[in-house]
């Protein structure tokens, strides 16, 4: 990275990182559950940011099917539901509980539902 | 909650009840059947998202800023399958090329598993997606999808050693075509991962 005389780099870190300013926000997945908080959208909200808040009217997406009925990037879909997300705009939450993510009985109730989908 | 979803007639949204969302990848080289079988088990039409290769940072200032294609994309469908109990199950088709590593991590973060194809016709364009596969550490099992002109005479053990399969790891053919068969393939998946449980770490 090129660097200016008094050594600080041209490109504040946040940028690098796909700007996203505050790393302290819970990772969103491309399973992460997008859903509106129920705030009114203010005026002048920038058009990428009110796209995906009106994608999200009448119920909840996923980040990678908001992306999709975008035509967007998952990366840009993440930045624009960091924007709502501080705004108050957006709930967002992880794709399982987190106390079930290890739970062996998650596996057996996917394979219970995946047995009854098949038909003779 | 001062929002209240009306209701889903679009099939857009998430079903309601939707509670736990899993996902599995569905990978394999060009051509082996990932969409065919995500479509025969999704109860959407699949749906996909241009990835750029090089993830480079996107500007947020409007929407044709942002769809500006700079790098080359590849395109990454996903299907979804509503399970009973609120499970709703994700299934990416995922691309196996070495240069698709740093898309391929994003996309493995918090699956279960790997379904791999494997077309039998040409057993070697599968080595590199297996590589990935063992590098990201997730289980997984492996599908031949059954192609007519499949050549019919390897055993299974010498398709397992053309793979350099560990001898735990499940292999089952499948028609990706056919559902039954398509769940049959992620059921021999689901259940190598009951089997491997209780891992006390993963
Ligand atoms: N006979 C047979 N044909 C199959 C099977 N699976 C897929 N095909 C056919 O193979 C072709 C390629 O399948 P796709 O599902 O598009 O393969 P893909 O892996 O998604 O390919 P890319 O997205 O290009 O990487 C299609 O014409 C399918 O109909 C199978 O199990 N048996
Ligand atoms: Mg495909």
């Amino acid at each position: 990275m090129s660097r200016r005389p008094g050594g600080r780099p041209l490109v504040p870190a946040y940028l690098s990182t796909g700007g996203v300013a505050r790393p302290s926000r819970p990772h969103l997945e491309r399973l992460s559950v997008l859903t509106r908080s129920g705030e009114p959208a203010p005026s002048g909200l920038p058009a990428a940011e009110l796209a995906l808040l009106e994608a999200l009217d009448g119920g909840s997406l996923t980040v990678v099917e908001a992306a999709a009925h975008l035509r967007l990037p998952v990366s840009a879909v993440r930045v624009l539901a960091g924007a709502l997300l501080d705004r108050d705009l957006v709930l967002a939450r992880a794709p399982i509980p987190p106390a079930e993510r290890f739970d062996p009985d998650l596996l057996k109730r996917v394979a219970d539902g995946l047995r009854a989908l098949k038909h003779d | 909650m001062a929002f209240a979803p009306s209701s889903t007639t679009s099939g857009m949204h998430l079903p309601d009840g939707a509670r736990d969302l899993v996902k599995i990848l569905v990978a394999g080289p060009f051509g082996v059947g990932k969409t065919t079988l995500i479509d025969s088990v999704s109860e959407i039409r699949p749906l996909h998202t241009e990835e750029r290769l090089s993830e480079a940072s996107a500007p947020v200032d409007d929407l044709d800023g942002i769809r500006e294609k700079s790098t080359t994309t590849v395109a990454i469908d996903f299907g979804r399958v509503s399970l009973n109990g609120g499970i709703v199950l994700y299934l990416f088709g995922t691309p196996g090329q070495e240069r698709f590593r740093s898309l391929w991590e994003d996309i493995a973060y918090g699956a279960l598993g790997a379904l791999v194809l494997v077309d039998s016709r040409r057993v070697d364009a599968s080595f590199d997606v297996l590589g990935l596969v063992e590098e990201s550490g997730l289980p997984y099992a492996v599908a031949f999808n059954a192609f007519p002109d499949a050549p019919s005479h390897y055993t299974e053990d010498q398709l397992r050693a053309a793979l350099d399969l560990e001898p735990d790891t499940p292999m089952v053919t499948c028609d990706a075509r056919d559902t039954n068969s398509s769940v049959d393939a992620l059921l021999a998946l689901v259940q190598h991962l009951i089997d491997r449980h209780p891992p006390e770490t993963r």
